[in-house]
C-alpha cells in the first residue's frame, strides 16, 4: 500500500484551524523555521481511507486467537474505553488545584488499594508507564533503601537465566551489576546456585513466579528466605500475575516489591506497543521512598503529596492516568469473585490446551503449568528442518497470532503459549487443530511450511537488509 | 458480577477431564498450601456494566473541567481534530501488541515508519525512534545516549520544566551520572555559566525551546558553547512551535526530544502522553527503544520491520541501550494522524494562533496596573507576569470557569493556545482587572 506521503496532492489541506481573531504576531526572524516542513497533504476522506487500510493490515485481539506467551493478550473490554474517554477525566489538567481533581485522586487511591490487596503489598505508586519502567522504579526503591541503612556496597542483582531481558537491563540502569544464575532442570531456581550467588554484595533478586517456563516455583519461600538472610531484597516481576490473582499473593511469597502490568493482567489494550502502565507495589518499609502522587485523606477531602524520602519521579505528573482508569473499571467489574475466576480460568485454559497438544509436541517441562506453557520444537526441527519460526509463520496463514518465539532463552526452539481466560473452549479447540495440522505438515510437506506465510499482506521480510542498510524514514526527494 | 470468561461449567468439566485433574484448584498443587490465600480478596463485589458505568462516571463528576484553560507548564490543551479520535479508536490499532510478527503487523509498522518520518520532518533530524513514555523520560533517556568512556558528566539548564528536571535527576541517580544544573539569567540559560561549567569530560547539555518560562533561548549560542567543549547538545522542544520556529537541527542540536501530547492527545491528568526522540544519523544506534525500518519481502514487495534490535533489552539484556520495552505506540499513531490532518499549513496556523493569542493576552494583562512581564525577550505561547493577590485572582477566575496561569516562584506562568477565543481572553483579563481594583 501507499505511504501517507505518497497520497494526496501538494497544496491540499483540511480546514481545521480558524482565522486569527487577534492581531497576528510576526516575531523575530532569528527564531523562524528555515527548512521546509514536509508533512502529508490529503483530504479528510483520503486520510480516513489511509488509516482504514492500515488497520486492515493489523492483527488485533479482536481479529482472532492471540496466544502470545508472557504478554497476556486477553480481551479488552469496551466499557473500560468508554470510562477512560469521559471528559471528567480527559479534560483535567495535571496541575489543577486539589479541590478540582477530587475524582482523579479518588481514582488513584482506589486503584492503589485494589492493586495492593491483589499483590499482597502495603503501598502502590501508579506513576511508572510500563513494566520495564516499573522495574526501574522498584530497583531504585531497593537502591535508596540500601543506601539509607548504610548498605550501599550491595551492588549485585541476581537474575535467573530464564528472566525477561528487561530485568538485567533495568538493573544496569540503576547502577547494579548482574549475577546470572542458571535454572535447574525443572526450569525453576536452582537453590544451590542461588546459595552460592548470594553474599555481602547482594542487593537483591528479580524473579517471576510463575516463572517464564510457566511453572510455579514450589521452593519460593526458601528462595526469598535465602535472599533475605543474605541481606538482599526480593523483587517480583509481575508479568505473570494473571496466573495467581486471589489464589496466592507475591507479598505472601516473601517479595518486598513488585511491578504490575496493567496492560497484561488488568485488560488494558496494548495499542500496538503501548501505552501500558507499570504500577509498583511495596512493603511498608519501602513506602516512604515511592515516587509519584501520594494521596492522603484529610477532613477537607483528598490531598496530593509526595513521599517523605522519595527516590524522585520517574515520569512527569501521575502516570498513564487513562490506562489506570481502564484497569480500575476492570477490577470494579470483576470484583472479589471475578478476579480469582479470571486467573483460575487462565490456568485451566493453558493446561487444557497443553493436554491437547502434548501427544504430538514436546513440552519443555511436562508438568502442570500455570497460565502459559512452553513447547520445545528441537526434535521436530532436527527431524524435519521445520523450526519454531516456521510453525509460527504457518499459524499466520491460519489467522492465529503466533506464540512468543525463542523465549525463554533456556529452551531450544521455544514456543510459549498463553491462551488467557477470555478464549472459549471452541477457539482453543480450533487452534489445537491448526497446531496439530502444522505438526503433520512438517513431516509431510515441509517445503510448504518454509514458504509460509502466503496469505498475509507481505511474505517473509528481509530483516538482515533492514539492519544492514537502514531506511528509517521516507525520502521526500526520491 | 461482570465476567469475561466465556466457557460454560459443562465445558470446564470436560476440560478438566482432558487434563486429568478433578478440580481447577488441583492445578495449583505446586503452590505451598500455607501460602494459599485462605480468604476472599478484600475487594468490592463485582458489578454489572451499567453499575460500573454509573460508579466510574460519579468519580469523574467529582472533577472540575474548566471551560477555559490558561495553564500549560508541560500539558497543553489544543484542538483535537475529529479524524484523529476516529482513527485511534479503531479496534485493531487499539488492541494489537508490539509488532513482533511483521507479516500481520504491517499496518502498525508502516504507521510507526510514517510517524518516524514526521518527527524527523518536524525536528530536522535524521532518525527517530518509535516513542518513549513522555517528554520527561525522553530527556532523561537522552543522557545515556551521550555518555562515553571519557565523557561522563551531564548538564541541564535551570530553565527546563522542573517536572522534567526531576525525572532527569532520578535517571542520573540510577546510572550514577553526575548532573549539574546551569543557572538562568533573565528567564533564559546563562551562557557564561554554561561556558564556565563545561569541560573535557562533559557528555551533554540539555536545554528547552521554548523553555519552561515560555522564553526562546539563544539556542544557537548554547549549542556552539556545548560543541566547543566537545559535548553533545540535546534540545527539548515543543512540537506545535516547530510549525513555525527554527528546528533543533537548524540550531545544531545532536539530539531532539520532547513532549508529543500537544499533537492530538488530551491533557488527561498527565497521561498517557508521548515522548519523542530524534537524533543525527551518527547517533542512530544510540537511540533507545523500537525503531522501524523499510525492507522488502521475498517477492520484492516493500514492507516494514522492527530493526537495529541489537540495541534492545530482549537481545542485549544487561548491555542494552535502555530497558524500554512497551512504549507509547498508540500515542505516536495519534501524533501521526494529527500531523497528517493538520498538514504543514494547519500546523503553522496553529502555531501562529498560539503565539499571537499569547501576545495579545500578555498585552491585555500588562495594561492592568500591577501586572508586568517578568522577562524581556521573545516568547512563544507561555509567559510569566507578576500578579498581585495571586491566590485571590486565580480563585476568582476558577469560579468563572477559567483555569488561570500556573503559580511559580517567579510569578504566574500563563499559556494561551488556539482553542481560547479573543472573547475568553478579554473576559479573563477583565476579571483580573476587577479583582486587582477591589
Amino acid at each position: 500500500m501507499k505511504l501517507v506521503f505518497e497520497r494526496g496532492l501538494e497544496g491540499q489541506f483540511q480546514k481545521i484551524m480558524p482565522e486569527c481573531d487577534v492581531p497576528v504576531y510576526e516575531g523575530s526572524d532569528a527564531f523562524k523555521r528555515e527548512g521546509k516542513l514536509n508533512l502529508p497533504h490529503l483530504s479528510e476522506n483520503e486520510l480516513s481511507r489511509h488509516y482504514t487500510e492500515i488497520a486492515k493490515r493489523v492483527h488485533g485481539v479482536n481479529d482472532g486467537f492471540y496466544p502470545l506467551g508472557s504478554c497476556t493478550m486477553k480481551y479488552n473490554p469496551k466499557i473500560n474505553e468508554d470510562m477512560a474517554a469521559l471528559t471528567g477525566f480527559t479534560g483535567i489538567h495535571p496541575l489543577q488545584p486539589t479541590y478540582s481533581v477530587q475524582g482523579c485522586l479518588e481514582a488513584l487511591k482506589v486503584t492503589e488499594e485494589y492493586l495492593a490487596e491483589i499483590a499482597g503489598m502495603d503501598a502502590v505508586t501508579l506513576q511508572p508507564a510500563a513494566g520495564a519502567h516499573g522495574e526501574f522504579t522498584g530497583l531504585l526503591l531497593i537502591k535508596k533503601y540500601l543506601e539509607s541503612i548504610g548498605a550501599a556496597e550491595r551492588k549485585k542483582i541476581i537474575v535467573p537465566d530464564s528472566a525477561h531481558g528487561t530485568n538485567p537491563a533495568s538493573a544496569v540502569m540503576c547502577g547494579f551489576e548482574i549475577v546470572n544464575i542458571p535454572s535447574g532442570e525443572d526450569g525453576c531456581v536452582d537453590l544451590e546456585a542461588l546459595k552460592k550467588a548470594v553474599g555481602p554484595d547482594t542487593a537483591g533478586l528479580m524473579l517471576t513466579n510463575p516463572n517464564t517456563v510457566g511453572v510455579f516455583d514450589k521452593n519460593i519461600l526458601q528462595i526469598t528466605e535465602i535472599v533475605h538472610e543474605a541481606g538482599g531484597l526480593c523483587y517480583y516481576d509481575g508479568a505473570n500475575l494473571n496466573a495467581v490473582m486471589g489464589v496466592v499473593r507475591p507479598g505472601d511469597m516473601g517479595f518486598d516489591c513488585i511491578h504490575i502490568n496493567l496492560h497484561k493482567t488488568f485488560s488494558t489494550p496494548h495499542g500496538g506497543g503501548g501505552p501500558g502502565s507499570g504500577p509498583v507495589g511495596c512493603k511498608a518499609f519501602l513506602a516512604k521512598y515511592l515516587p509519584g502522587i501520594r494521596v492522603a485523606e484529610l477532613e477537607e477531602g483528598l490531598v496530593a503529596g509526595t513521599a517523605e524520602e522519595t527516590m524522585g519521579n520517574v515520569k512527569a505528573f501521575g502516570g498513564n492516568f487513562l490506562v489506570v482508569i481502564k484497569a480500575m473499571t476492570y477490577i470494579m467489574t470483576l470484583g472479589r469473585e471475578g478476579i480469582p475466576e479470571a486467573s483460575k480460568n487462565a490456568v485451566l485454559n493453558a493446561n487444557y490446551m497443553m493436554s491437547r497438544l502434548k501427544d504430538l509436541y514436546t513440552m519443555a517441562y511436562d508438568v502442570t503449568c500455570m497460565h502459559e506453557f512452553v513447547m520445545t520444537l528441537d526434535k521436530l526441527h532436527k527431524e524435519t528442518g521445520i523450526s519454531a519460526l516456521d510453525i509460527a509463520k504457518g499459524l499466520l496463514d491460519n489467522g492465529i497470532h503466533p506464540p512468543t518465539m525463542y523465549f525463554p532463552l533456556i529452551v531450544h526452539e521455544a514456543l510459549m503459549i498463553e491462551p488467557t481466560e477470555t478464549e472459549s473452549k471452541e477457539s482453543i479447540d480450533a487452534a489445537v487443530e491448526v497446531f496439530r495440522n502444522l505438526y503433520h505438515m512438517a513431516y509431510e510437506n515441509p517445503e510448504a511450511l518454509h514458504e509460509a506465510p502466503t496469505k498475509t499482506p507481505v511474505r517473509r521480510l528481509d530483516e538482515v537488509r533492514a539492519a544492514r542498510t537502514p531506511i528509517l524514514k521516507y525520502d521526500f526527494n526520491a | 458480577m461482570g465476567s469475561y470468561v466465556p466457557t460454560s461449567p459443562a465445558e470446564r468439566e470436560e476440560m478438566l477431564r482432558s487434563i486429568g485433574v478433578p478440580t481447577v484448584e488441583a492445578l495449583y498443587d505446586n503452590v505451598p498450601s500455607e501460602m494459599l490465600l485462605s480468604r476472599p480478596l478484600n475487594l468490592p463485589e463485582g458489578l454489572s456494566e451499567l453499575e460500573v458505568a454509573n460508579k466510574v462516571s460519579a468519580i469523574a463528576e467529582k472533577n472540575i473541567v474548566f471551560k477555559t484553560v490558561l495553564r500549560g507548564a508541560g500539558a497543553y490543551r489544543h484542538h483535537i481534530p475529529s479524524i484523529v479520535k476516529s482513527v485511534v479508536n479503531k479496534e485493531q490499532l487499539v488492541t494489537a501488541y508490539t509488532p513482533y510478527q511483521a507479516e500481520i503487523s504491517q499496518g502498525i509498522l508502516q504507521s510507526i515508519f510514517e510517524y518516524q518520518t514526521m518527527i524527523c520532518s518536524l525536528t530536522g533530524m535524521d532518525v527517530s525512534n518509535a516513542s518513549v513514555y513522555d517528554g520527561a523520560t525522553a530527556a532523561a533517556e537522552s543522557v545515556a545516549m551521550c555518555i562515553e568512556r571519557k565523557k561522563t558528566k551531564a548538564y541541564i539548564s535551570a530553565t527546563v520544566n522542573p517536572a522534567y528536571l526531576d525525572v532527569v535527576k532520578t535517571y542520573c541517580y540510577g546510572s550514577g551520572v553526575p548532573l549539574t544544573i546551569i543557572p538562568e539569567k533573565n528567564g533564559v540559560t546563562d551562557p557564561e555559566a554554561l561556558k564556565a561549567a563545561l569541560a573535557g569530560d562533559s557528555a551533554c547539555f540539555i536545554s528547552q525551546q521554548p523553555n519552561f518560562y515560555g522564553m526562546m533561548e539563544d539556542a544557537a549560542a548554547l549549542g556552539e558553547i556545548t560543541h566547543g567543549a566537545g559535548a553533545k547538545y540535546v534540545m527539548i522542544c515543543n512540537p506545535i512551535s516547530l510549525g513555525i520556529c527554527k528546528t533543533p537541527a537548524e540550531y545544531g542540536a545532536d539530539v531532539a526530544v520532547g513532549e508529543g501530547q500537544p499533537l492530538g492527545m488530551p491533557i488527561a491528568f498527565g497521561g498517557p502522553y508521548l515522548g519523542f526522540m530524534a537524533a543525527k544519523s551518527q547517533m542512530a544506534r544510540k537511540l533507545p527503544g523500537r525503531i522501524v525500518g523499510q525492507t522488502v519481502d521475498k517477492e520484492g514487495k516493500r514492507g516494514f520491520v522492527l530493526t537495529l534490535q541489537a540495541r534492545e533489552q530482549h537481545i542485549r539484556r544487561e548491555k542494552a541501550s535502555s530497558n524500554i520495552c512497551s512504549n507509547q505506540a498508540l500515542c505516536a499513531l495519534t501524533a501521526a494522524v494529527y500531523l497528517s490532518a493538520m498538514g504543514q499549513k494547519g500546523l503553522a496556523q496553529a502555531a501562529t494562533l498560539c503565539t499571537s493569542k499569547a501576545h495579545y493576552f500578555a498585552q491585555q494583562l500588562c495594561a492592568i496596573p500591577g501586572v508586568e512581564m517578568v522577562h524581556e525577550g521573545e516568547y512563544f505561547h507561555e509567559f510569566v507576569t507578576t500578579l498581585p493577590k495571586t491566590e485571590e485572582v486565580l480563585a476568582e477566575l476558577e469560579s468563572e470557569g477559567i483555569l488561570g496561569g500556573y503559580p511559580t516562584e517567579k510569578g504566574v506562568l500563563w499559556c494561551v493556545t488556539e482553542v481560547v477565543t479573543k472573547a475568553e481572553l478579554d473576559r479573563a483579563a477583565a476579571i483580573v482587572k476587577e479583582v486587582l481594583a477591589r
